[in-house]
């Protein structure tokens, strides 16, 4: 029993800084720009799959360094030539813009290396397990995912709160005219925050790639948990998205090792009894429904406190 | 003149038309080629057209092309229908689909209400990989052949591999939370309890299906449960995410799949470093000691970037031929009456049949293990380097299994 937790509070951590490695571009464009990125897990399997290519021709580590930048340019061309003219037309017009730009991203990523998984392996550098505990290996690689994770929330902290870019960054959104007037060229601004977001969750797809499967799917399968973590952790809050990462983390991983189900709290149904309907919600187990505990708690957040855990504003 | 020239043109075409259909047999694709299901859907495509290929090379069926029309119907079972009505209105009255039961269900169903109504025009369902036993017992139909081995005969063929293997105690079952995951795990634990009732089944899971992205949580289970030996009939990234997850944590245990060389598979295989602990139940590889079916992996090799994962695909074409020949006709209602009972050399050599009683085709059924090679295995998988090795071959009278089908004929 103890194995279990010890090694489901891992894996959960593991899996929550995973997760907050994407969301935190996904916050920080929010925070910045308000424009509500849907195409954002788009640009993560971007980062998988340049990793993947920059990896094959020179090796790992330089695409780890390089990748981003390049998915950063691209965000940053998005931003403007496509959003910016959007963004006269409000707030809708930019989501269903961000909605499109994710389809087209697929098919792109399609045409060019196909719908089959692609063989992305982690570095032979870190591909030993770091530690055992109760006979279970961690590998290196995991550990690596963890450190780069703490080290970009730590980093995104430091830059918009302590630095003059994060001040300017940030009156930039609350009054951009003012800080126009000041001599800051705050379309530039708007393009730089969009180009680094998206570079962020470049850095997620080249991490996750060889973690997980990279594939041209691989967007839609993340997408949905990224607006989940977000929500749950405020919009646009940084902390918040750490923790609500975390959070979901845990919550999905230990619902997963818990096999307890309504019979086997209050014993099976009565013979006779067939109704097929409660049987299933009776037999359930909770590592059944484990992959559905972030959706439900992000409805019960927008129920409960609509604003988030650290949210600011009701919105 | 002008009256003549309006009939003129409405008239031509048909003529044409109909000229067309009698010189080609077209066979309906009806499977996904977008979406999730995509990699797998055009695979299966490039299959049965390399297969149409060769049975053209020899002169067609009956002296008539065949030609294979892709429809996509996104993995979706109301998609489906509507592909398969458009299939039958461009004149096609042969279907064949694979992927998901629920698909192959609702087809199935289809294709009988419209013999019904349309007598004449009947319509052949042939089933080339969904594998839900009820499609052969409660819910048969006399227009579907099916001829991938059902879940049911490949649990069987497992466990009495798994039967005479005395270091395996503790087996886990996991599997996808759809009609197919269901049926193996039910199927694994009604066998296992009969054949080996010492076996401790230690875990029973259903997770969803093709919505993991991180399957660590399942493996640290697996290992809490002390299991050494999975069952799974997942396939697609549901099976290369798990053996990548056993892989990074370190589980020893042997692995029993039903898709470990679907596209995706032996990749995963290979980065988990499981050499010879990965096994797989199919009617086929391609490494299986058999002079003809090595020269059509040969061929197909040279032409695409994949290997022959449907060696049940080439005896279903090769049965149609067969059939058409047997019949002296392409009627579909004479050719159903042909495959009925027909016994056939298959693909991988043995003797297979199409059992009348519920429509299943019975053929050998080997169990492969994937890893490292010797001069017996030529082929290798995905570029791996590692090849599938036969590890047991179980011949068709002990893959026989009964059914409860009542096949309503028609008169």
């Amino acid at each position: 029993m103890l194995e279990l937790i010890v090694i489901s509070t891992l894996n959960g951590v593991l899996y929550g800084m995973l997760l907050f490695l994407m969301a935190s571009g996904l916050t920080v464009i929010f925070s910045m720009l308000g424009v509500l990125n849907f195409a954002h897990a788009s640009f993560y399997m971007l980062g998988a799959f340049f990793g993947f290519q920059i990896s094959r021709w020179i090796g790992f580590w330089p695409a780890l360094l390089i990748a981003p930048p390049l998915v950063g340019a691209i965000g940053a061309a998005v931003e403007r030539y496509g959003l910016r003219p959007v963004h006269k037309n409000g707030h809708v017009a930019e989501l269903l813009f961000t909605f499109g730009l994710a389809f087209a991203i697929e098919e792109v990523v399609q045409i060019i290396w196909g719908k089959s998984p692609v063989d992305f392996r982690v570095p032979p550098l870190l591909d030993f397990p770091a530690f055992t505990i109760f006979s279970t290996n961690y590998p290196a690689y995991k550990m690596f995912m963890l450190l780069v994770s703490i080290v970009i929330f730590a980093g995104l902290l430091i830059t918009l709160k302590k630095t003059r870019i994060g001040l300017i960054v940030q009156a930039a959104l609350t009054h951009p005219h003012m800080v126009g007037h000041l001599g800051h060229n705050v379309g530039r601004i708007f393009m730089l925050v969009f180009g680094v977001g998206t570079a962020l969750a470049a850095v997620a797809g080249v991490i996750a790639g060889p973690a997980l499967v990279t594939q041209s799917n691989m967007a839609g399968l993340l997408g949905p948990i990224l607006f989940v973590v977000v929500v749950v952790g405020g919009l646009g809050s940084l902390p918040g998205a750490f923790i609500a990462s975390l959070l979901i983390g845990l919550v999905q991983t230990f619902a997963v090792s818990i096999d307890g189900s309504l019979a086997s709290a209050f014993g099976p149904l009565a013979p006779g009894y067939k109704n097929p309907f409660v049987a299933d919600i009776w037999n359930v187990t909770i590592a059944q429904i484990a992959p559905i505990m972030p959706y439900f708690l992000l409805v019960l957040i927008l129920i409960v406190r609509p604003m988030g855990l650290l949210g600011k504003r009701e919105s | 003149m002008r009256k003549l020239m309006i009939a003129a043109a409405f008239a031509l075409p048909l003529v044409g038309g109909t000229a067309i259909a009698q010189e080609t047999v077209k066979i309906g694709y009806i499977d996904p080629l977008s979406g999730g299901g995509a990699s797998v859907g055009e695979i299966g495509l490039k299959t049965y057209q390399f297969i149409a290929e060769e049975l053209n090379a020899k002169g067609g069926i009956l002296g008539k092309k065949v030609e294979i029309v892709p429809f996509d119907n996104k993995t979706n079972p109301q998609e489906s229908l509507i592909q398969a009505q458009k299939a039958i209105d461009s004149g096609v009255r042969y279907l064949t689909q694979g992927n998901g039961s629920s698909v192959a269900g609702a087809l199935s169903d289809f294709v009988t209400k419209y013999n019904d109504r349309n007598p004449g025009k009947e319509v052949l369902y042939f089933n080339y990989a969904a594998v839900d036993p009820a499609l052969t017992n409660d819910k048969c139909s006399y227009w579907h052949f099916r001829w991938d081995a059902n879940s049911d005969i490949k649990m069987e063929a497992l466990t009495n591999y798994i039967k005479d293997v005395p270091s395996i105690k503790k087996v886990y079952l996991i599997n996808q939370d759809y009609s197919f995951g269901e049926s193996v795990r039910t199927a694994a634990k009604a066998m296992l309890a009969a054949k080996r009732p010492d076996i401790q089944i230690v875990g029973n899971e259903l997770h969803p299906l093709l919505k993991i992205t991180d399957f660590a949580p399942y493996i640290a289970k697996i290992k809490a449960s002390g299991a050494d030996t999975v069952i799974t009939g997942n396939w697609g990234q549901d099976f290369a995410l798990l053996l990548k997850a056993a892989a990074d944590s370190g589980l020893k245990a042997n692995w029993f799949t039903y898709y470990a060389g679907g596209a995706g598979g032996p990749t995963a295989v290979k980065q988990a470093n499981l050499n010879h602990q990965v096994f797989t139940v199919a009617e086929g590889f391609a490494n299986v000691d058999n002079a003809p079916s090595r020269e059509f992996e040969k061929a197909l090799r040279a032409k695409y970037d994949f290997s022959l994962f449907y060696p049940r695909a080439v005896n279903e074409m090769r049965m149609l031929a067969l059939a058409a020949e047997k019949a002296k006709s392409l009627d579909p209602v004479k050719i159903a009456a042909a495959l009925e009972g027909m016994e056939f050399e298959v693909f991988n050599g043995g003797k297979g049949f199409m059992r009348k009683d519920d429509h299943q085709f019975f053929q050998p059924i080997y169990i492969a293990s994937l890893g490292e090679r010797t001069d017996k295995e030529p082929f290798d998988e995905e570029h791996t380097g590692w090849g599938w090795k036969q590890v047991a071959r179980i011949d068709t009278p002990q893959t026989m299994l009964p059914t409860t089908c009542k096949m309503d004929r028609p008169n």
